[in-house]
């Protein structure tokens, strides 16, 4: 049986949970919000990406309550929240530092928010149990928060924000403070508690891989300006500029200028006086002569000793450095004019039996559809 | 070895200048007064030897604190002292804690500042400052003439030698003991602990009771110590902005020793106050010790 795709930001009927409206914030003279608009779906794992300073924390401060917007509007569930205290809004918040109180217990910690709605003793007691048992803390239940680890306090802050069966649950760099296998560990334990829980999460992040990792759609943000919202492979694969594109992953940018490649489909690129023009096809339209740009993920880029036979792009050159990462290399060839390019292989042999090595002449050939073509 | 020298230094401070004086005071309340310098009997006497020592310590009596008990000027005046240094202690933490919690939540270029005001009037000598306190409070001072010429009130209060005149004095000079330790246990707190309680369904003041409040407990009950030991032996002031009606153990205590020349019965006077103050800090701090124990 096929699965259907999550993808509510397809369907026109669908109702967003969160509607930024021409939001623009100000701190001072400083702009960390400029004019945007975005909705976010019901059950959406929606990641903010981007470099400090960038607006992503802004953006969820503002959707936490704690910060107003200078210009527009937010909603959430179809409600202006102009002027609705943090404490009133169906949004609980996981903060950086956890944020975690040190005079309460771990239960005292997760029962402080349903306390605040005056439930009911049993039904209260059931509630933490059951967020206990979802984050794995039933043995740290009495224990102050600086007698457990720092994962352990991780999943106590998201517990306490769970607590509450939020509409809208953010997390503020959640797993920053923890070290990377922990990290990675952690990343499909919070998939899989939004799964189970269906609340929408926001998440603001300046780790690419974490947000490429757990979110449904990424948000790539910069100076206050979203640059592109799209599924995970969609930013990686189809980056809508140079700075999408720079800002995800490794990449080689060459610049160029485009003109209709002969052939008739796609572009031919000048990009060096003297060198083999690249062929490249797109769904953008270029002027001839137009100035553009390639996008070349480094491992959409064979290399090899022995001229490829067939690739619509091949350019000679000398390997400079290699970085041996373990499970793949990724090797630093100057072209003729000096150019640097990345390119990167699997190591699927054994370091024996490769042949490549510094100073060696070797081949790069990519196809015709590897690089995106950007305008900038 | 350097380790047990360097753990020996509080020690020896402690030995020599608290142990040993309050041996000394111990020894003259147990002994009775005399015609003579000191005045007091027995003295020890260490050319006699063993036997000179054994005559001294047989009269050695409990006569003094006997007495104390008898007279109910001492027992009233310890009771009125008490309260007088509780209320004045509650009073200061109402006035200290605001003033702390402007402190910590002001700009961090300002805080340095602020602190320097806190501390500013130990510049000036105590007594200049409690006088002062006379000029304002009397019944011509610059209170009742302020609030004369506001039209507020025709006659003049009568403050200065009352009790509102002490408490007024001992809120106002032990202030700085109060804001400082809670300034610092809020300094401390991070800020994003009451954006948590506010997320978490807290009006701002439910946010300060359930959170700011107790985070900042241990520099309250240290505040609370450090105005309270002193307030309750407090001399000066009472005699000074204090009325006849005004009763406190540290007048009682002067008036024994330099107008009675009664160093006995004011050593046993020392003796009490001391107990009534060491007995609930050690229960205190004990308490403490097994919530902590409990905790692990």
């Amino acid at each position: 049986m096929a699965q259907t795709v999550f993808a509510p930001w397809d369907n026109p009927d669908e109702k967003p949970l969160i509607q930024f409206k021409n939001v623009t914030k100000r701190f001072g003279d400083f702009t960390a919000i400029d004019n945007l608009t975005q909705d976010i779906y019901t059950r959406e794992f929606f990641a903010l990406l981007g470099p400090s300073g960038c607006g992503k924390t802004t953006m969820m401060r503002m959707l936490a309550g704690f910060e107003n917007p200078s210009e527009g509007q937010i909603l959430i569930a179809g409600q202006d929240m102009a002027g609705v205290p943090p404490n009133k809004r169906p949004v609980n918040m996981m903060f950086q530092s956890y944020a975690l109180f040190p005079h309460l217990s771990v239960w005292d910690n997760i029962a402080f928010g349903l306390r605040r709605e005056a439930m009911e003793k049993t039904q209260l007691a059931a509630r933490v149990e059951q967020m206990l048992k979802l984050t794995r803390l039933e043995r740290f239940a009495r224990r102050k928060p600086h007698q457990i680890s720092g994962g352990q306090r991780q999943r106590v802050a998201l517990a306490r924000s769970l607590a509450k069966a939020p509409k809208l649950l953010l997390l503020d760099e959640p797993l920053g403070a923890l070290d990377k296998k922990l990290r990675q560990d952690t990343q499909f334990e919070l998939m899989d508690i939004q799964e189970k829980t269906g609340t929408t999460f926001v998440i603001v992040t300046h780790d690419q891989e974490e947000a490429m990792t757990v979110a449904s759609r990424v948000a790539v943000m910069d100076e206050g300006r979203i640059m592109q919202v799209a599924t995970p492979a969609v930013i990686y694969e189809q980056p809508n500029s140079v700075y999408v594109a720079d800002f995800i992953g490794d990449v080689n940018i060459i610049e160029g200028a485009a003109t209709p490649h002969p052939a008739g489909d796609g572009y031919a690129i000048d990009w060096a006086e003297g060198q083999p023009q690249f062929h490249a096809k797109t769904n953008r339209a270029f002027a001839p002569g137009q100035k553009c740009f390639l996008a070349l993920r480094p491992e959409k880029v064979a290399i090899s000793a022995e001229p490829p036979d067939e690739a619509a792009n091949r350019i000679q050159g000398k390997i400079i450095d290699i970085a041996y990462l373990g499970n793949i290399s990724t090797y630093h060839v100057r072209l003729p004019n000096g150019t640097m390019m990345k390119a990167q292989t699997a190591n699927t042999r054994r370091l024996s039996r490769r042949s490549l090595t510094w100073e060696d002449a070797v081949w790069l050939s990519w196809t015709d559809t590897a690089a995106a073509v950007l305008e900038g | 070895m350097r380790r047990a020298l360097l753990i020996a230094v509080p020690y020896l401070w402690l030995l020599a200048l608290f142990l040993v004086p309050f041996l000394i005071v111990l020894k003259i309340s147990l002994s009775d007064t005399a015609l003579a310098i000191p005045p007091y009997l027995p003295t020890l006497d260490f050319s006699e030897g063993w036997a000179g020592i054994w005559g001294f310590l047989q009269q050695l009596d409990f006569e003094n604190f006997t007495f104390l008990t008898q007279d109910e000027l001492y027992w009233r005046a310890y009771l009125s002292s008490v309260q007088i240094a509780l209320i004045s202690t509650l009073l200061t933490l109402l006035v200290g804690y605001p003033i702390a919690y402007g402190m910590a939540s002001a700009p961090e270029h300002w805080r340095a500042t602020l602190m320097m005001l806190v501390i500013l009037p130990f510049w000036t000598s105590f007594l200049i400052r409690v006088y002062s306190w006379m000029g304002i409070l009397s019944n011509e001072g610059l209170l009742n003439q302020l609030l004369q010429g506001l039209g507020l009130i025709d006659q003049p209060l009568t403050i200065l030698n009352t009790n509102t005149a002490v408490y007024i004095g001992i809120v106002y000079t032990y202030l700085p003991f109060m804001i400082l330790p809670i300034y610092a246990a809020l300094e401390k707190m991070d800020d994003a602990l009451l954006e948590a309680a506010e997320d978490l369904g807290c009006s701002r003041l439910t946010a300060f009771w359930l959170v700011t409040v107790p985070l900042s407990r241990q520099g309250i009950i240290a505040g609370c110590f450090l105005v309270f030991i002193p307030a309750l032996g407090e001399f000066v002031i009472p005699s000074l902005l204090g009325g006849s009606g005004t009763l406190m153990i540290g007048k009682v205590l002067w008036e024994e020793f330099f107008n009675n020349r009664d160093w006995p019965v004011a050593s046993a006077v020392a003796v009490i106050l001391l107990l009534i103050l060491i007995i609930p800090i050690i229960l205190f701090q004990r308490n403490e010790q097994k919530q902590r124990e409990r905790e692990g």
